[in-house]
């Protein structure tokens, strides 16, 4: 087995990194894949409290690191998926407790044994982001469609290709489609037109995320969400499936919006 | 808004457009790290240089960065007075 270690990665924070990360290792991992998500957001940890794994820390990345303990003692199994692991970061640290190459050496210690690394990024440029970003063989960007987010996209787009770790991925994440509709949202082609990226994915804005994430249970362990479908379908573009973007409205006929301006 | 609009279901707003034009003139400077004001001064700069050579017409001066595909391009149309008639 040799895995494929992925970045998830933003520049801007809180556009879903996280909840990306966390869904995208369940998807994999119940899909039958040998799955590992490290939290790489030294002091700032959320990734266990989002994968519902938080009581059952004992070690984390920096203790692996320092050798405190043994890189199997800080991974964590999720009993509800088989084959998924997290190694959680250290809380009471701050990036620089870390170096780019400690990354690298942790994580090809992982490359046999997995079919897949998912390292869940810092937010900015800095040591944090450089940490993630050095082990990875494929790097994911996750953007809002906002003004903001999609900016801050494009500065790590460059970054990544000066670290000679692209092209990354691109993945539109909480678009709202009753904006798109009316013209007031960016759509998924205005960022990939502005980018010039790939795009790996599209996740509709879902409130059963908030649900989710409340739970400690990532969205694609259930099914009947559009957000959850859309994660699951990203998971499966990853192995290597063409799987047809959802498509999520159907352009209104004439008649359609004749009838719906005579009934209001 | 007008009855027809609504009814060929035209958009009452349109910020996204004024988003992505914003987004597109922004990234062309952030991508070559040369802020609005820089331009202003390569353009002075422009002028004074091809001025030593031919006659410009200053006001007819159109100097731009584009992108293509990530490819940053600086071009100029840079019109030129004919001095003999």
């Amino acid at each position: 087995m040799s895995a494929t270690v992925i970045t998830i990665t933003s520049g801007k924070g809180g556009v879903g990194k996280t909840t990306t990360t966390a869904n995208l290792s369940a998807a994999l991992a119940a899909c039958g894949k040998k799955v590992v998500a490290i939290d790489a957001d030294i002091g700032l940890r959320n990734l266990d409290v989002v994968m519902g794994l938080e009581n059952r820390i004992v070690y984390d990345l920096v203790n692996v690191v320092e050798g405190t303990c043994r890189l199997r003692q800080a991974m964590i199994k999720d009993k509800r998926v088989d084959e998924l692991y997290l190694i959680p970061a250290a809380q009471s640290r701050d990036k620089s407790a870390l170096k780019p190459e400690d990354m690298v050496a942790v994580v090809d210690q992982l490359r046999d044994e997995f079919d897949f690394v998912i390292i869940d990024s810092p937010a900015g440029i800095e040591q944090g982001f450089k940490n993630a970003v050095a082990p990875a063989d494929r790097v994911l960007i996750v953007t809002t469609p906002e003004v903001s987010a999609v900016r801050d996209a494009d500065r790590i787009i460059g970054l990544i290709e000066a670290e000679e770790k692209g092209p990354a991925d691109l993945i539109v994440n909480r678009l709202r489609l009753d904006m798109v509709k009316r013209g007031d949202m960016l759509t998924t082609d205005d960022v990939i037109d502005v980018l010039a990226i790939n795009l790996i994915g599209i996740v509709p804005d879902d409130e059963k995320i908030i649900v989710s994430t409340n739970q400690g249970r990532p969205l694609v362990m259930e099914n009947g969400s559009m957000a959850g479908q859309a994660f699951r379908n990203i998971g499966l573009r990853l192995m290597g499936q063409n799987v047809p973007f959802m498509s999520f409205e159907q352009p209104d006929t004439f008649m359609k919006r004749l009838s719906k301006f005579l009934m209001g | 808004m007008s009855f027809f609009d609504r009814l060929l279901g035209r958009k009452e707003s349109n910020s996204s457009n004024v988003a992505k034009n914003r987004l597109q003139l922004v990234l062309v400077h952030d991508r070559v790290d040369l802020s609005p004001g820089k331009m202003d001064q390569l353009k002075d700069d422009l002028i004074e240089v091809i001025s030593k050579y031919v006659e410009i017409d200053q006001h007819g001066i159109d100097i731009a960065l584009t992108n293509s595909n990530r490819q940053s391009r600086l071009t100029a149309q840079i019109p030129v007075v004919n001095v003999r008639k």
